[in-house]
């Protein structure tokens, strides 16, 4: 990949993430010009479009950009780990998981607070990426085809428990919102705490990532030559496994389930940063955050002034895409 | 001087025993090829060779040290492998493989050195693939992936090479020229150089020939011992005959029902 052609895409996605969330924050049912929005910034300016800004769509356009950053680079890793184009915390299951132990502990806790959830979230994604690896490869070898089988094995399963919580918890009626926030994927900031803990997680996430990128780049060929080429298959596998569940559980915990994000972001990318996977999951970070972004500003426009949750966006334009990679994939037999 | 010596080794799958009692002394400095009829175990002993699986019995040393028992890191500075499926998926350059054999010698966050940038331009270098350096893998055809993945092993500036059927997918020409490139590399750089090679002819060109059959050492010593017509129907059955063309053995398949 010709390094001019990486530099220019990190510059223009650089700019574009600023871009993004200054046009989402004026847009609303009271639309803000965008000098306003900057003076809000610095504390003066309007103070009906600062409160606004800083307590309504401030937050959820942060979150947003979040959510679409730790997706868009988890998808990266899960396709280079199972050196398969299809998958991403979505179809790979890791999404369910993380979004049945939101769930179960806005279920069935005690008091929620901003903490618990996005770490329940992550023990989810964590158990459920590590159940499909194992499923994965219980034949032999992973190919495209049994980590699909997996993830939809692990997302039912996920979704079953998910609806058993539902019915039987007698607390349900109290939280039945946050609960919808989460199965629908609509980005949701319930409290500024939370906004914090998911960033703190979706950090080490990402620092974990670009430090394991170059590891990573070792599977291209299987898990076997990672291992003659120095790279512990396993240790590895499992530290990425990590690093997604990480990403994963931070973003569900804010968003729920949104799909498709983390397959359609690295496939855009990959041509113009090439495959290497510290830059491509970099590139992903910055890509995804400014895609949710103006997804999530989609779905308040779209149907305004009602709104739909970012999750029907993402999954109208994503399993279309979906579909042609895995005709492509089907075509080069690597099914 | 490296030596890569396998003693008494027994390893297979689950309870099948593959590899029964081998013993051989791999040396510096030439080509082995290993041979064999299909499932007699050949890709099972590079394997384990390569410290990728362990012997239920017996054992792979490596200067004195057994394979199983040098870290993985360790290990790829000494032993490289030719991986023998050389597609990639994702848009990689032939620069950014061949950078995958410094991987071992790289810390987690590190940038690589003049040592790993040496390496890499050297390996380039000596597999004709500096004007390729840049291009992307799927854009090359089967012998220039090929010599981009032996150039990535090479990089690993390892004292031992193993190599399983490298020329599968590649035309006659290529084939050839493959398997006199690892020799002169064997040869010119003193390494143990293992390959496992289906086509005989193509064995004859190495310096020393092992046949396997059903896991254990049939025959070993120079292309011309081997590739006679006694050890040749021993090995692969009826049906082949020898031939001398210029002093050298050629195998033919026997036209004629028998």
């Amino acid at each position: 990949m010709s390094a001019g052609r990486g530099t220019a895409t990190f510059a223009f996605l650089i700019l574009l993430l600023p871009v993004s969330l200054v046009l989402a924050v004026m847009v609303g049912a009271v639309p803000i010009a965008p000098l306003d929005v900057l003076a809000a910034l610095g504390g003066g300016g309007d103070p009906v479009s600062g409160i606004i800004i800083r307590e309504l769509r401030g937050p959820r356009v942060l979150a947003a950009a979040l959510v679409g950053g730790a997706l868009g680079a988890a998808g990266a890793l899960l396709q280079g780990l199972f050196r398969n184009p299809l998958a991403d915390p979505y179809v790979t299951g890791t999404s369910a998981g993380a979004a049945l132990g939101a769930v179960g502990v806005i279920a069935l806790g005690g008091a929620v607070s901003a903490v618990v959830v996005p770490l329940a979230a992550f023990a989810g994604a964590l158990v459920s990426a590590l159940a499909v690896w194992q499923l994965a490869r219980l034949g032999g070898r992973t190919t495209v085809l049994t980590v699909l089988l997996a993830g939809i094995v692990l997302t039912s399963f996920a979704g079953a428990l998910v609806t058993l919580l539902l019915v039987s918890s007698d607390r349900l009626a109290l939280r039945l919102r946050a609960i919808i926030d989460i199965l629908s994927g609509g980005v949701a900031v319930r409290a500024p705490g939370e906004l914090v803990v998911a960033a703190v997680i979706v950090a080490l996430g990402l620092g974990l990532a670009l430090a394991l990128g170059r590891r990573i780049d070792a599977f291209v060929f299987g898990e076997e030559t990672a291992a003659t080429l120095g790279v512990d298959p396993e240790h590895t596998t499992i530290a990425v496994i990590g690093a997604s569940a990480l990403l994963t559980g931070a973003a569900v915990a804010l968003a729920g389930l949104v799909g498709f994000v983390g397959l359609v972001v690295p496939h855009a990318l990959r041509p113009f940063v090439g495959a290497t996977h510290r830059r491509l999951v970099l590139a992903c970070f910055i890509g995804g955050a400014s895609a949710l972004v103006l997804a999530d500003l989609g779905a308040r426009i779209v149907l305004a002034p009602a709104e739909v949750p970012v999750g029907v966006i993402t999954g109208l334009v994503g399993a279309p895409f979906f579909l042609v990679l895995l005709v492509r994939a089907g075509r080069r037999a690597t099914v | 001087m490296t030596r890569l010596i396998a003693q008494g080794l027994v390893a297979g799958y689950g309870p099948r025993r593959v590899l029964r009692g081998i013993d051989l002394d791999l040396g510096p400095g030439a080509l082995t090829a290993v041979v064999g009829p299909n499932g007699a175990g050949k890709s099972t002993f590079l394997r384990a060779l390569a410290g990728l699986l362990r012997p239920s019995a017996g054992s792979v040393r490596l200067d004195g040290h057994e394979v199983g028992t040098i870290s993985r890191r360790e290990l790829a500075g000494r032993i490289a492998v030719v991986p023998q499926s050389f597609d990639t998926l994702f848009p990689f350059t032939v620069r950014e493989i061949v950078s995958l054999g410094r991987s071992a010698r790289l810390p987690l966050f590190a940038r690589p050195g003049a040592a790993d940038a040496r390496a890499v331009e050297g390996a380039l270098a000596e597999l004709d693939l500096g004007p390729l350096a840049d291009r992307r893998m799927d854009s090359l055809s089967g012998g220039e992936r090929q010599r981009a993945v032996l150039a990535m092993a090479l990089a690993q500036e390892s004292d031992v090479l193993l190599l399983d059927e490298p020329t599968v997918h590649l035309d006659p020409g290529h084939q050839r020229s493959t398997v006199l490139l690892v020799r002169e590399l064997a040869r010119a750089r003193g390494l143990v150089l293992v390959t496992v090679l289906h086509d005989l002819n193509l064995a004859a060109l190495a310096d020393r020939i092992v046949a396997l059959v059903d896991g254990a050492v049939a025959a070993d010593g120079p292309p011309d011992a081997v590739l006679a017509s006694g050890p040749v129907e021993r090995i692969f059955g009826p049906g082949l005959r020898v031939a001398l063309v210029d002093g050298r053995p050629v195998v033919i398949p026997d036209g004629r029902l028998s």
